[in-house]
Formats: C-alpha cells, structure tokens, sequence
C-alpha cells in the first residue's frame, strides 16, 4: 500500500505541515501532562527534603523528614504493613484469579455467570466495600455469629480491634473485590491458546500439570505481567479499605504510606514530612515495580 | 471455544464453583438484608432477611447522610464523572491522534512520559497540587475537582486512544484530507467516529475511576456542599456508627448505581482493564 501512495498523492500534499498533524492539537493534554504530573512530581520530590507547612516559605532540611520517619515507630509501622499488604496481595490475589481464570476458561455451563460476578466487585467503590466488610469482621458481626454457631466460639475475638488480625483483614477484602480483576486478565491471556494445540496435549495423554506447565503457562506470561502490575499498584497505595475498616487503628496497628500521607499532609498540616511519605511511597513503587517487571520478562523469555 | 467434552468431573468442577460463588456472594446478602432492617433487627437478628422489609433507612441516608444528603452526593457524583470524562474523551484523544499519527523522537518521548505518568502514584503530585489550586480557589467546587480528574487521568487516557489509533489505517483521513477539508473537521467528522470503540472502553473504565476516586475527593471536596458519593458516605457512616442499618442503606446507595452500571457496560470495563495484556 505504501507504494501506492506516491501515486496518488497529489503534489501539494507533500508540502511540509499539511499532511503532520500539528502539535497544537496535543496541547490540552500536553499541558496535563506537565502542569498535574511532571511539575508537581517535582515540587513534591522538593519538599520532601523541607518543613514546608503549606503557606509560608519551604526551608530546606535535609534528610531530617527521612530520619524522622526511621525514629518513628508509627511511621515505620506504616512502611511495614504497606509492604506486607502489597506482597500478600499481589501473591493472593493473582493466585486465586488464575485459579478462577483456568477453571472457568472452558466446558462449565455457568462460566459466563460466575465470571461476571467475580469481577463485579471490581466495579464498586473500595470505600463502600469496606464498610460493608467491616460490620462482617466487627465484634457483633456475621464472622463471630458464624464461629459461634458452629460451635467455635473459642475463636471469636474482636478482628478490627486486635493489633494481630486487623492489617490481615484489610488483605481479605482487597483480596475479595480484585481478585476477580486478575481473573479476567488471565482469561484475556488464555483466549490466546488455541484449541488445536490444547485439544492436542489432550490426545497425546499429557499430564495436567505438563499441561499446564508447557502449553499454558508460557502463554499466560504478558497477562501475568500486565496483573502482578495492576494488583502491585492497588496494593501499594491501599487507603479506602484502611478508611473504612480500622482508621489506622488499633494502636496504629493498619497504618500505611497513604493513611500517613494523608493524616500527616491534610490533617496535621505537616506538608514537608507528608511528601517525604509520598516520595518514600513513589520510590518503593517504581522500585518494586520495576524488580517485578525485569523479572517477569525474564521469565517470560525463558518460558 | 469449541465445546470441550463434559464429563462427570466437569459436573463436579461446576458445583465445585457454584458453591464458591455463593460464598462469594454472601456480603451482598447481608448488605441487602441488613440496609431493610430496623435498628432493633440489626441488633438481634441481623442475618435473617427482614419481614416485612423496612425501607426507612434509605430514605434517611438519601436526605440526611453525609450532612447534605446521599442524593445531592450522587448528583455532585453524577456531575463530577460525566464533566471529566467527556473533557477527558475530548482532550486525550486529539493528544493521542497527534502522538500516534506524528512520527519522531519527540512523539515518542511525550508518549513514554505519559506512560511513566500512568505508575507514577498521584499522591506525592497531589501535595504541591492542593497547595496550587487552593490559591486559584480551586478546592472545594465542582471545577476545580473536573479540572484535577481530568489532569490526573490523562495518562491512562492517552495510553489508551494511542494504542488503538496507531492501529488504525490512515486512508480515510488522507482522503478526506486530500478533499481539503480542514483538520479539526476532518478530526471530528471521519476520525473519531472511527474511534468509538476505545471511546467506549476509555469512557466506562475512566467513568468508574471517577465515580468511586476517595483519596483525592476527600481532600478536595470534603466538607463542602459539592462532595461525591465516597465522601459523603464517608462522612455519614462516622456520624453513624454502629448503626449498621443505615450505614448499610448508604452502602446500597453508593454501590447500586455502579453495580446496574456493571451490567450494561461489563465488556467495556474489561476491554480497559485488558488494552495492556494484548498491547
């Protein structure tokens, strides 16, 4: 087709500018681009390293934010449990969503039924969700009613109010709603397999898990990047369900980088000490991101 | 997918995944059982399904939730998500168009900025942004909140109207450019209408950043007469604490829209969230 075109081009189309579309038309979101991401990136970068309290003049002071947040036990809770949530739930919920994925790829009647509803929840506000939940995990809750009514009333205990349970059920209910996201992910991936070879491995009497490991998984590599990303960024920047469930709490026992960008930004006033959370926040996502990516590709290489 | 056999295993398989499914399921009930009940209910038998139903509740979190109402919250919602997204279709697309169209280092080197900007987490931006549009007066009204979603989101946006133009065929285009109509014309009468399916995928999945977005919200709008859904439900379950019953109405509230939204616009939202996989 290309060479084609000569031929039917006219001669003045050729003139320099009219056939470029002009960047003009770029400029609106060209100028997004700079004015709500690159340039105040940069200032927040900036007063990481100030004790800017959002009005007056910024003052430089170093790495005293950073040295601040390693004395304080709150401060390094928040770190803690944003990493050990992000992991838990990229692990989590990228299992269970290629577990549902391969079972609902093919020959069950209702697959498109139950898909859609695993992926319903995707859909809703994290912050509702969370409320929801939180009445099932509160003391009086379903959680206690249902242990109490088979008879292990032992284990009741107030989930949202024990420093040991409370981070781990702000992990269930993220797990619950976005698992359904890395399903239709992976199922995006397994739409890429062909009958012909799958039926093949079939015929020849290979074992599901030589299935599995040679004809699907190879196969399932882009989707899994593309998942572990996507689940790694909810992850890392978990707030509404935190909101909802604990408020930080007990004893700051569910505190992570947002509810700290957030409490020590926008309620406390502290805009200096607030970025360097939000810094801290940005470089373990770009760090972790970028690990997860390199090795991935790796693995999607080799597979 | 050609029909694999079904075999008792299969059947197994299939109940196996019904009855995860209903487990599932589970806190939809309670959601619905528990936002009918009356307080007393909620209190002593929470998990059976109220007889009659007691709809008090959602009047309530309709008019008084969230200091101005649920419902003035879903019209600010309702506002703030058609404004930024129909300035969000318009904007990121002629940028896209203008990307994906110009070949040179510098198109490439905008197109993996935006792209950067899409992992890049919008709380370390939204510091310096707060202090800025609190200057312009822009915190805590419908425009400023509109101007914000629409600058946070233009990355995804971008991202995706690029993929799918560079793979679209330039020759409608150059023929109606060849018949001398003017660019925009051209634009608006044969290019975007050939856009529309990622028009369709980009408005569902931005539509339900926008409408469910708390972060951001909550430090722009709380507070004001102007906040969305989030916010207000928000607001009114601290008021209402262990008040399950009207917590959960408002709950209802917030999700019910979405939720019936989900079903018509299911494919959409998945084509979204998938542009990456295939990409």
């Amino acid at each position: 087709m290309d060479s084609l075109r000569p031929l039917v081009k006219p001669p003045e189309r050729s003139r320099r500018g009219v056939r470029q579309v002009p960047w003009l038309l770029a400029l609106p979101g060209v100028a997004a681009l700079v004015a709500f991401h690159l340039v105040p990136v940069g200032f927040g970068a900036y007063y990481a390293f100030t004790s800017w309290n959002g009005l007056t003049h910024a003052s430089w002071v170093g790495l005293q934010n950073f040295r601040d947040i390693v004395d304080d036990a709150t401060a390094r809770g928040a770190l803690l449990h944003t990493l050990e949530l992000a992991g838990s739930f990229v692990a989590l919920a990228n299992g269970i969503g290629l577990a549902l994925a391969l079972g609902l790829n093919r020959a069950l009647k209702t697959r498109h039924l139950l898909r859609s509803l695993f992926f319903a929840p995707v859909a809703l506000s994290p912050l509702a969700i969370g409320f929801l939940w939180s009445w099932i995990f509160a003391y009086q809750g379903a959680l206690n009613r249902l242990l109490g009514s088979i008879g292990l009333s032992s284990l009741e205990r107030a989930w949202l109010g024990d420093p040991s349970t409370a981070l781990w059920t702000i992990l269930v209910v993220m797990v619950w709603q976005f698992s359904g996201l890395a399903m239709v992910l992976y199922l995006a991936g397994l739409q890429g397999i062909s009958d012909d070879v799958y039926e093949a491995t079939l015929v020849d009497g290979a074992s599901p898990w030589f299935r599995f490991r040679k004809v699907v998984l190879p196969l399932l590599a882009p989707a899994l990047t593309v998942s572990a990303t996507i689940t790694l960024i909810i992850g890392m920047r978990a707030f509404d369900q935190v909101k909802a469930l604990t408020n930080g709490g007990p004893v700051a026992a569910t505190e992570t980088l947002s509810t700290q960008i957030y409490s020590q930004t926008f309620a406390l006033g502290r805009f200096g000490y607030g970025s360097a959370f939000a810094l801290l926040l940005a470089a373990l996502l770009a760090v972790a991101a970028l690990t997860q990516l390199a090795l991935l590709r790796r693995n999607e290489a080799r597979l | 997918m050609a029909a694999a056999r079904y075999t008792r295993a299969t059947l197994v398989r299939e109940l196996g995944f019904v009855a995860v499914a209903a487990i599932f399921c589970v806190p939809f009930y309670l959601l619905v059982a528990i936002a009918l009940e009356t307080t007393a209910q909620a209190d002593t038998t929470p998990l059976a399904f109220p007889r009659p139903p007691h709809f008090g509740n959602f009047s309530t979190a309709w008019r008084t939730g969230g200091q101005f109402g649920l419902g003035h919250a879903l019209q600010s919602s309702l506002i703030i998500t058609v404004s930024s997204v129909a300035g969000l279709i318009v904007l990121g697309s002629l940028c896209a168009y203008t990307i994906a169209r110009r070949k040179s280092r510098l198109s490439d080197v905008v197109y993996i900025l935006f792209v950067l900007a899409i992992i890049l987490p919008f709380q370390l931006a939204i510091i310096p942004l707060f202090v800025e549009l609190r200057h312009l007066g822009l915190v805590g009204n419908y425009a400023g909140m509109i101007v914000l979603n629409i600058g946070l989101l233009m990355p995804l946006t971008v991202f995706l109207y690029t993929g799918f133009i560079r793979a679209l065929p330039r020759d409608y285009e150059e023929a109606a450019r060849v018949d001398g109509a003017r660019l925009l014309r051209t634009y608006a009468r044969i290019v975007f209408p050939l856009l529309r399916p990622i028009t369709g995928t980009a408005a569902v999945l931005l539509a339900v950043i926008v409408w469910n977005e708390f972060f951001v919200a909550l430090i722009f709008l709380a507070g004001s007469r102007y906040q969305t859904l989030p916010v207000a439900l928000y607001t009114f379950a601290g008021d209402y604490t262990a008040r399950w019953n009207l917590v959960f109405a408002g709950v209802a509230i917030a999700i019910a829209p979405l939720l019936g939204f989900f079903v018509f616009a299911q494919r959409e939202l998945i084509r979204g969230f998938t542009a990456g996989v295939k990409g």
